[in-house]
């Protein structure tokens, strides 16, 4: 991951001072390790039996053992609510973007009257908190006898993730060259077909970024989750894992092995996209 | 924007809505999913909320169903009422006032921490890539789990924190027990979240200052603090603008944060704006019009902070 060229604006190594060069590395490192150490000690913690999690020591490694693992896997319902979360956030991240997409690419191209109140409306309830819809939500799914069912939460994450993957497209659309829609009209192609077969192949990658930011987004959520799914079968995993750690008693090996299950996968995809991630969500306004 | 394809206001005589239609329909038809969506499931649970505001609805005067037996609404309207115990309430301004602290103090602390690494890490030097990864590192942990994460090292009693406190010689501190300490814990953990994702969009933005600039202004003896004032700040504008406001927005709506590390407490001492409402909604004797109210208190804020911030904006010539 080496850039190749250095960055603009920057300055080259030789002209730094050893005792520059020194202070630079030094607060880089203090810096990573702050970063690095909660996660570090929650790997190394969940390592730990039981009985030593629940004193203050501080020893790194302490009699290590994979029990709080099997114990997560074995006799609590972890599977299942990582499936569950898997299945609201697949279905989020799925609809979301094919909602989105063809209003990511107008707002980008056109500008046609009404286009400032969509990109106002785009941006306004991005703004939502969520405890102004939560509670009418909420009535409308009892209502519809949807509560504790998956789609009410997949519909209550539509509400957020439906503008953000357009607002997050639009900025991708921008960065493909206009002269590509305008050879495609000088074939003939209508705007949706310039859309459908030139500039829709050449922005998946911005497509799988708003998709993939849909989903940790719903797999991340807590409110709706812990309003909605009442029962302990149809928890999501932000749900269950607050099971372990309640009021009266607090599983910390439960928790920790289970929040390492979670991290593991999600940083190494998170790391590998991240740098797309950026440029989704600073692009949209910056070109604005 | 330059991306203006079809020149849309190239030569436009007014003529009528069948050429604006005939010249736009493409347009207004690739907008109509997220229109269509968001007006069914935005607007309308919106204007649901604003009626459910203006009610005494609450768990008791809900209608629901109890086995064969449904039982009808029997809530009222009551006009204005939940907004001035709102506004009249001794919970409003010290709930207001801590938000606005908790996202003034997170969000400074994430563009100064953010833009200060990302200006070290923007030039060449041994082990960038790696620094880069350890650093984004809080980002890639979804919230929940850091919220997990912190509440274990920051336990009265076998967090680590404390123990190396204990073993520096201090005495612990009960973080999550006591007010202030509880208010310091869910800054620490948020701006520990936050930072990565200002670090990455500012190191975006200082790489998009062309380089001449700063040797140019170096040849013409400015000093580095000068360079930074008047090249690095105003070249990272468009960035910093967006991601100022983004940040905002999301400080302000930190949910799982604050529900997950503290439930709010101790006695409501880290409570926001969002959590306390979510809670007279879903804890205790559930308060749905109450809550409703609180949520149309928290987004009229918003807007009026959104709308000047773009208004300050738009004054410099920036955005839409």
């Amino acid at each position: 991951m080496v850039s190749p060229a250095a960055p603009a604006g920057a300055w080259s190594r030789d002209r730094r001072s050893p005792g520059r060069s020194i202070a630079l590395h030094l607060t880089l490192i203090a810096a990573s390790i702050v970063s690095v150490f909660p996660v570090a000690w929650l790997v190394l913690t969940s390592l730990k039996p039981r009985t030593v999690i629940e004193t203050a020591s501080v020893a790194p490694v302490d009699h290590p053992t994979l029990a709080n693992y099997t114990q997560v896997l074995g006799e609590t319902r972890f599977l299942t609510w990582a499936a569950n979360s898997v299945v609201v956030s697949l279905m989020t991240a799925v609809l979301g973007v094919l909602l989105a997409a063809t209003t990511g690419y107008a707002v980008s191209r056109f500008r046609f009257p009404g286009f400032r109140s969509v990109m106002w409306m785009l941006l306004i309830t991005q703004m939502f908190p969520v405890a102004i819809l939560i509670v009418p939500i909420y009535n409308l799914m009892a209502g519809l006898g949807l509560i504790n069912q998956f789609p009410s939460l997949v519909i209550a994450y539509l509400t957020s993730t439906v503008p953000f993957c357009a607002w997050m497209m639009k900025g991708y659309f921008d960065t493909v060259p206009v002269t590509i829609d305008e050879a495609g009209r000088v074939d003939g192609l209508t705007p949706f077909g310039t859309f459908w077969r030139l500039i829709l192949p050449l922005a998946k990658p911005g497509l799988a970024v708003a998709a993939f930011y849909s989903f940790i987004t719903a797999w991340a959520e807590v409110a709706y989750a812990t309003a909605f799914m009442t029962g302990d079968d149809k928890y999501t995993l932000a749900v269950g894992l607050s099971q372990f750690v309640g009021q009266h008693k607090a599983e910390w090996g439960l928790l920790t092995a289970s929040s390492v299950l979670i991290a593991i996968p999600a940083a190494v995809v998170f790391l590998l996209v991240q740098r797309h991630l950026v440029t989704g969500l600073t692009a949209g306004a910056t070109k604005a | 924007m330059t991306a203006d394809v079809v020149a849309t206001r190239r030569a436009a005589p007014r003529s009528g809505a069948r050429r604006l239609l005939s010249r736009h329909w493409y347009a207004w038809a690739m907008t109509a999913p997220v229109v269509v969506v968001t007006l069914v499931l935005v607007g309308y649970p919106l204007v649901r909320g604003v009626y459910l505001s203006l009610t005494d609805a609450t768990e008791a005067t809900l209608g629901h169903t109890i086995g064969m037996n449904v039982i009808p609404d029997r809530y009222e309207f009551v006009g204005l009422r939940n907004y001035a115990d709102i506004l009249t309430s001794s919970a409003f301004l010290g709930r207001l006032t801590w938000t606005v602290v908790w996202t003034v103090v997170c969000v400074a602390l994430h563009v100064g921490i953010g833009l200060g690494l990302a200006m070290l890490l923007n030039r060449p030097m041994r082990l960038r890539a790696l620094y880069r990864i350890l650093l984004v590192l809080p980002w890639a942990v979804p919230a929940f789990v850091s919220a997990f994460i912190w509440r274990y090292l920051l336990n009265g009693e076998f967090g680590v924190v404390n123990a190396m406190l204990r073993a520096a010689g201090f005495a612990g501190i009960s973080w999550l027990d006591d007010p202030f300490w509880a208010k310091v814990s869910v800054i620490a953990c948020n701006v520990w979240l936050g930072v990565p994702f200002m670090m990455l969009a500012l190191l975006g933005g200082l790489q998009s200052i062309p380089r001449e600039l700063h040797e140019a202004a170096e040849v013409d003896g400015a000093t580095p603090w000068q360079r930074f004032r008047h090249i690095t700040l105003p070249g990272l504008r468009p960035v910093s603008s967006t991601v100022v406001l983004l940040g905002t927005i999301w400080t302000f709506n930190q949910f799982p944060v604050i529900f997950l590390l503290t439930k709010g407490g101790p006695g409501g001492a880290t409570e926001i704006l969002v959590t306390y409402a979510y809670r007279q909604a879903f804890e205790g004797i559930r308060n749905y019009s109450g809550s409703a109210a609180w949520g149309m208190v928290i987004l009229a804020l918003l807007v009026v902070m959104a709308t000047v911030y773009r208004r300050a904006l738009r004054q410099q010539g920036e955005a839409w």
